[in-house]
């Protein structure tokens, strides 16, 4: 048979799914229709604001939560009939900073192997201890670990099956700098060969440097679903922020008080700063300080999540 | 730093899509049995010997109390040989809920059954990884016991009757409070929850089940009451498989934990499959 005939499985088939939880007043839809597909080898990102339904949609995904409609595929595999087989393909790195009290680092990883059928797995995990900087805790017990290495030893369990498709929920929080580069090197290297990596984080300059495809969830639904490139270019512009005591009357509904207290405008171009300018000396309000930068992911999603900067910060 | 590239069957290098092994107690099963036996055995003080310590103490206490003025079976036995079967399956029962109660509610409330969750692990698989280590448990400090009761009673007493009885009720004890052990740490969202099953069922219902008298010895009413009691049948089948003599028929004491065996069962399998307070 001619291989190249044959259409590659995607690697996550997500259809029509909804799931909603009830609270005190009703029940509040978490994921609403939501259908995505990630191929085999992509570097993924699923972002979105707090409460967007990110783990929802990943737990899903994990058999760990029950969609009240619609149908999710690992590999081809139904997370539901086929749940064995779909589980197989998948390591989750879950969000909750969670671990076992009674084990050590290495027990850890060589009972999560055996959980998976992993026989003979001593050397694979002496490989992920070192890529990971856990080698010199192996014997320690998990309640010895800072949260750091906690979340170290999360990503070493998602991967001591060596699973083809690799869902990363916010893996580097909590994590030092130089111990973030290792471990998307890490990472990167496993995407290179051809493992598929899904990531949702809060640092976005980490999703739009490692990321092919970008999907934005808001209350539940997909409100963007594209390559890095093309939600860059749909943001062509420059970004300037401004700290003032305030924006002229005229620009008030396009900038917003960011995070550090300038006021953010997203402009076509710097004609349009022209403007900006004289209209704040119009109003006489004094610019203490002027910032200008390239539009980036955080401007895109902060366009298509009409979010606050605060939100994400 | 070594060359990990070299190291990943990756999806492009073996196969691209993996198949999960398919027995029906496969490698999940073997590394969560295996699991739950290493949780109690690094505890072991507490898990093992601080049981078989306070039930010791219980046999000291109770034998000098009580062996001059109760008569058991009409004398066949003296009230020491009577007590110490009682007293070892009262501690395997407890000890065997204990294992997987506080096994799954531990896994509960620190989130960390998420590990359990994620790999492609049945429900069968799971339920019988924590009865299997509660059985473990049970049985350890069973076989303890024994051990340290030997230099407290006639060896002859203590060498079973008919060791069948013994190992059938003891394996189907462990597995009812295996089995319950795993309900109770399912259904208790906190751990006030699994100390009301512990304090207000198991341990009422162990310690009024003839663990410290022949039932015989009651007055007509509390007989009833009695007879209404698994637990009761438990301790005394396990009793028979030592001396020969019972307060009930052994074939009615086993088909009474035949059918809680059963019953239990399919709760405790029904709620994993349909992942009853573990999956949303």
């Amino acid at each position: 048979m001619n291989q190249a005939s044959v259409p590659a499985v995607a690697a996550v088939e997500l259809v029509g799914i909804r799931k909603s939880f009830p609270n005190a007043s009703g029940n509040v839809q978490a994921l609403d229709d939501v259908s995505l597909s990630v191929e085999q080898g992509e570097f993924f990102a699923l972002l979105g604001p707090n409460g967007a339904g990110k783990t929802t949609l990943i737990s899903i995904l994990a058999g760990l939560t029950k969609a009240d409609s619609g149908s999710a595929c690992v590999m081809g595999f139904n997370t539901v009939h086929e749940y064995r087989d779909a589980r197989t393909n998948l390591g989750v790195v879950p969000q909750e900073l969670v671990f076992d009290p009674f084990f050590t680092v290495r027990e850890t990883l060589e009972l999560q192997a055996k959980y998976y059928g992993v026989k003979n797995a001593s050397a694979w995990i002496d490989e992920i201890l070192e890529h990971l900087d856990l080698t010199s805790k192996a014997k320690a017990n998990m309640r010895a670990l800072s949260g750091g290495m906690k979340r170290r030893v999360l990503v070493g369990q998602a991967l001591v099956h060596k699973p083809p498709v690799i869902v990363l929920d916010e893996p580097t929080a909590g994590v030092d700098v130089e111990l973030r580069q290792n471990l998307w090197s890490f990472i990167k290297r496993l995407n290179s060969e051809g493992h598929t990596i899904i990531l949702t984080t809060h640092y976005l300059e980490e999703a739009e440097a490692l990321c092919q495809r970008v999907a934005m969830l808001k209350n539940g639904k997909v409100v963007a679903l594209d390559t890095t490139a093309n939600l860059l270019r749909g943001m062509s512009g420059i970004t300037v922020q401004i700290s003032a005591d305030a924006t002229p009357p005229a620009w008030v509904s396009r900038g917003g008080m960011q995070a550090s207290g300038a006021f953010g405008y997203t402009l076509s171009g710097y004609a349009e700063l022209e403007s900006l300018l004289a209209a704040y000396r119009e109003a006489n309000i004094v610019v203490k300080e002027m910032k200008l930068g390239e539009a980036d992911l955080e401007q895109a999603f902060l366009k298509l999540t009409s979010r606050s900067a605060e939100i994400i910060s | 730093m070594s060359d990990i590239a070299n190291t990943i069957p990756t999806p492009q290098r073996s196969a691209q899509i993996k198949r999960s092994s398919a027995p029906i107690l496969g490698p999940g099963f073997k590394a969560l049995f295996y699991k739950e036996c290493l949780r109690f055995w690094k505890v072991g003080f507490q898990t093992v010997v601080a049981p078989v310590v306070t039930t010791l103490l219980y046999l000291l206490i109770f034998s000098h109390a009580l062996s001059e003025h109760v008569k058991v079976y009409g004398g066949k036995i003296s009230y020491v040989e009577f007590l110490v079967p009682g007293l070892i399956m009262m501690a395997v029962l407890q000890n065997a809920f204990a294992n997987s109660s506080s096994s799954m509610i531990q896994s509960k409330m620190m989130r960390n059954l998420i590990f359990i969750l994620l790999p492609p692990i049945t429900s069968l698989e799971i339920f019988c990884a924590y009865v299997f280590g509660a059985m473990a448990r049970g049985l350890t400090v069973g076989f303890f016991m024994w051990l340290l009761t030997l230099p407290f009673v006639p060896w002859h007493a203590m060498v079973p009757n008919n060791p069948l009885w013994v190992l059938a009720f003891a394996m189907g004890g462990t597995w009812i409070m295996g089995t319950l052990g795993l309900i109770a740490g399912i259904w208790s969202e906190k751990f006030d929850h699994l100390a009301v099953f512990q304090n207000f069922i198991i341990m009422p219902l162990t310690f009024l089940a003839g663990t410290f008298y022949s039932i015989q010895t009651l007055p007509a009413l509390w007989q009833k009451v009695s007879h209404v009691n698994p637990f009761f049948y438990m301790i005394d089948g396990f009793r028979y498989g030592f001396f020969g003599v019972s307060d009930v028929n052994p074939w009615i004491s086993v088909s009474v934990v035949a059918v809680f065996v059963v019953l239990l069962s399919v709760i405790a399998m029904r709620m994993l499959v349909t992942g009853y307070k573990l999956r949303q």
